[in-house]
């Protein structure tokens, strides 16, 4: 029957199919589909670059237009994981570069990326469009500078949080006076101030631009020069907010705001000035997402504006906003999807703030749509945590943080089991979550009895043995990702629970109690896994085996062990010599 | 019920290695936030050594990646106060009373109130006229005040150099007919 349905028939059903996990559900179907399904498939996600190598990506999948990579595990972010640890994009791009001369997208997350890699990026794709980089670092802004001179079909340039050596702010006038296809230019990470005619030429001859993240060092005073240049701006970020207070530039900047009437998203406000905040007033029930989260001013000034905001979906902001400010968010912004609060003074013990888990629980009850919060707050209560979960039954991300490691109910003092096992039990669609304060073995067994839609958890201090990873790793049927610091979890759950790590992308441990033992038999019995030990200590070679390693990095792969790691990281269990020709 | 909570201490000393006897278990503290450690509290031990203290707002024990917040985002917020504390300038603005423009003055640069004085005269010497340093500033042509932290007019002078240096946010020379309408 199959035999008779043509290909092409196929091929145009498939191609409806954008998600990945649907892509890789229909190539399982039979040989005819995954053929199909290799031939047509242009857009790839990898979500950990070892877990594969661009050899076998090219052998399956021959033509791809858009190509999404992953490097460095989550915790990087919070330097956990030592420099040089590996994710380097350069080998990537030579393959790419030879493999699909049309590929015009490339997209990668926590990955080392060099000038050289970026120039080889610049010449070897002619219809090159989109470059995000996430979180990347290795570049500087010569990298940037051949990208724009190069890529004459460019559509979007996203910086999004990168560590960029900042040579010089000249790499922007590198772009041709004939580029016109800009879309999105997102430079908010970077240091150097650019010069702000070549800046504002730019903006003036990109008639597509919808995105527009400026820099710090783009003045106050000059962004009703470029908003003039761009009043169909979707999504907006300020270079720092602040200046003498002045009548002329204030209705000037307000003026400018109230023509882009597409504009949706707000972000930037660094070092703000609050008087100049207003100007935003006739924009606010326009935006869907507003960015706070530089803005060093005090709750009244952030309330006055969120107040404003009847459409907010998406609010990210300092706990300046206090209480009584999220209070205003919970009455205002019934429209709310994810709220984001970061601390102001993350290494005070004790801050003037008034941020406590009494804004989460009401927003939690004025916003029936929240489904994604990140908290960072100084006290929370079981009662808080059930109550949170009643209100929110569709939450699909939850990271709460509590500043203070193992901190109990504030009020009862004892462990936060219960309110986290509500938050798993009523939350049926939770996907992420990642829990602090004091949490006994007890709280993993209510995740892994109820959590079984989880795929990232994130576990810092909490426990007291290997039956809370247990209760883990054997429970939650989906869990993909597991990040685990500090936690007296060893040996055995792990060696217990070593086929399920076969069926997650990773698992990080560090400051636990799993031995260098461990490791190696893990490696040597599971030749899917690359158990990477990574240990920076100098006397590493003579620790015995019972001993506990610093940090242990588990993976599935089809590649293999990696050949390009540092000396501090160590492949357990596999021999050194045999090289696993899977390619 | 006994939270166990040396069960969850996690130290770097390999396992089965001896640990000092803990006698400090803080589990009936009423103190909210509870902090283990294995040592006895001293009288000598530096802060970042003892027990969690309500006594002041202190930096707490730095631990390697905690809170998760990004380096980028840390440097963001403190980066703002440490430049304003331990800056490279404390760069002022100068108003002079129906002068055209304003100008930039860098207090670091000085070391007590004539230097700056001296400095001021030679600035708008050439704009309006001198003036002089008195006491109240009597029957001089003009004052300088600043504008302080919480935004109050000072009469420049009245505090140790020090203390209005990290306090001044903009200088205005007044007319001295004005200043004296305030009681200076």
């Amino acid at each position: 029957m199959t035999s008779s349905f043509p290909e092409e028939v196929l091929e145009h059903v498939l191609s409806f199919l954008t998600s990945q996990t649907d892509r890789n559900a229909v190539s399982l179907v039979c040989k005819t589909w995954y053929e199909t399904d290799r031939w047509c498939r242009n857009r790839i996600f990898v979500g950990n670059c070892y877990a594969v190598n661009p050899r076998i990506l090219i052998r399956r999948f021959p033509d791809v237009k858009s190509i999404e990579l992953k490097g460095k595990p989550h915790f990087a972010d919070f330097n956990l994981v030592p420099e040089g640890w590996g994710g380097y994009v350069y080998p990537w791009v030579v393959e790419l570069a030879r493999a699909y001369p049309s590929l015009e997208e490339i997209r990668l997350k926590r990955m080392v990326v060099t000038d050289e890699s970026l120039e080889m990026v610049a010449k070897s794709f002619n219809n090159f469009k989109v470059l995000v980089l996430s979180s990347c670092e290795g570049f500087s802004t010569d990298g940037l500078a051949a990208i724009a001179a190069n890529c004459r079909n460019l559509r979007v340039l996203d910086l999004r949080e990168c560590e960029v050596e900042d040579l010089s702010g000249h790499w922007l006038s590198h772009f041709p006076d004939s580029f016109t296809s800009l879309e999105s230019l997102n430079m908010a990470c970077l240091v150097s101030e650019v010069s702000f005619s070549a800046l504002e030429r730019l903006v003036a001859r990109s008639p597509n631009l919808k995105t527009l993240k400026l820099n710090r060092t783009v003045p106050l005073e000059k962004l009703s020069t470029l908003l003039k240049r761009a009043p169909q701006l979707v999504d907006f970020g300020t270079g720092a907010y602040s200046a003498e207070f002045r009548p002329d530039v204030y209705s000037s900047l307000a003026g400018v705001f109230s023509a882009c009437k597409n504009l949706k998203s707000l972000s930037g406000f660094w070092d703000v000035t609050p008087a100049y905040l207003p100007v935003i007033n006739n924009v606010c029930s326009q935006l869907t997402s507003l960015n706070l989260s530089y803005a060093t001013t005090q709750s009244p000034d952030l309330t006055k504006i969120v107040s404003q905001c009847c459409n907010l979906q998406r609010l990210v902001v300092l706990d300046y906003i206090e209480d009584t400010g999220l209070n205003t968010v919970s009455l205002s912004c019934k429209d709310l999807r994810e709220l984001v609060v970061f601390p102001s003074d993350p290494f005070i013990g004790d801050v003037d703030v008034q941020l406590t888990e009494h804004g989460l629980v009401a927003v939690s009850e004025g916003c029936s749509k929240l489904h994604s919060i990140l908290y960072f707050c100084r006290q929370m209560s079981n009662s808080a945590l059930i109550q949170i979960s009643k209100n929110c039954p569709n939450l699909t991300c939850f990271r709460l943080c509590i500043i203070e490691p193992r901190a109990p109910d504030y009020q009862t003092l004892e462990p936060l089991d219960t309110g986290f096992g509500s938050i798993v039990q009523n939350c049926q669609h939770l996907t992420r979550l990642s829990m602090s304060g004091l949490l006994t073995d007890r709280v993993f067994e209510y995740i892994g009895t109820y959590a079984k839609n989880l795929d990232m958890l994130s576990i810092a201090f909490a426990g007291d043995s290997d039956l809370g990873l247990h209760y883990v790793l054997s429970g939650c049927d989906r869990l993909r990702k597991l990040e685990i610091r500090d936690c007296p979890f060893g040996d055995k759950a792990l060696l217990a629970n070593a086929s399920k790590l076969e069926r997650m992308r990773s698992l990080w441990m560090s400051s636990c109690l799993v031995s260098f033992g461990a490791c190696k038999l893990l490696g040597r019995k599971m030749p899917g896994l690359n158990v990477e030990v990574i240990d920076e200590r100098e006397n590493v070679n003579s620790i015995p085996e019972y001993a506990p390693v610093e940090k242990v990095y588990i993976y599935r792969t089809v590649s293999g062990q990696r050949f390009d790691a540092p000396d501090f990281v160590r492949i357990m269990g596999k021999d050194k010599d045999a090289v696993y020709n899977l390619s | 019920m006994d939270l166990n909570f040396k069960a969850t201490e996690l130290s770097l000393a390999l396992p089965g290695t001896e640990d000092l006897p803990d006698n400090n278990t803080t589990t009936t503290s009423p103190n909210p936030i509870i902090k283990t450690t294995n040592k006895r509290p001293s009288p000598d031990m530096t802060p970042t050594e003892t027990d969690e203290s309500r006594a002041a707002p202190q930096p707490k024990a730095q631990v390697v990646g905690w809170p998760p917040v990004r380096s980028y985002r840390k440097n963001v917020l403190h980066g703002k106060k440490a430049e304003a504390e331990t800056g490279s300038g404390m760069f002022v603005k100068v108003s002079m009373d129906g002068a055209p423009y304003l100008r930039k003055i860098d207090l670091k640069v000085y070391k007590s109130y004539g230097e700056l004085m001296k400095s001021l005269e030679g600035m708008f010497a050439c704009i309006i006229g001198l003036y002089s340093e008195n006491e109240g500033y009597n029957g001089s042509k003009h004052a300088a005040t600043y504008e302080d932290k919480d935004g109050d007019w000072m009469l420049v002078g009245d505090v140790p150099w020090d203390m209005f240096v990290t306090s001044c946010k903009r200088l205005r020379i007044m007319k001295g007919c004005e200043a004296r309408g305030l009681n200076l």
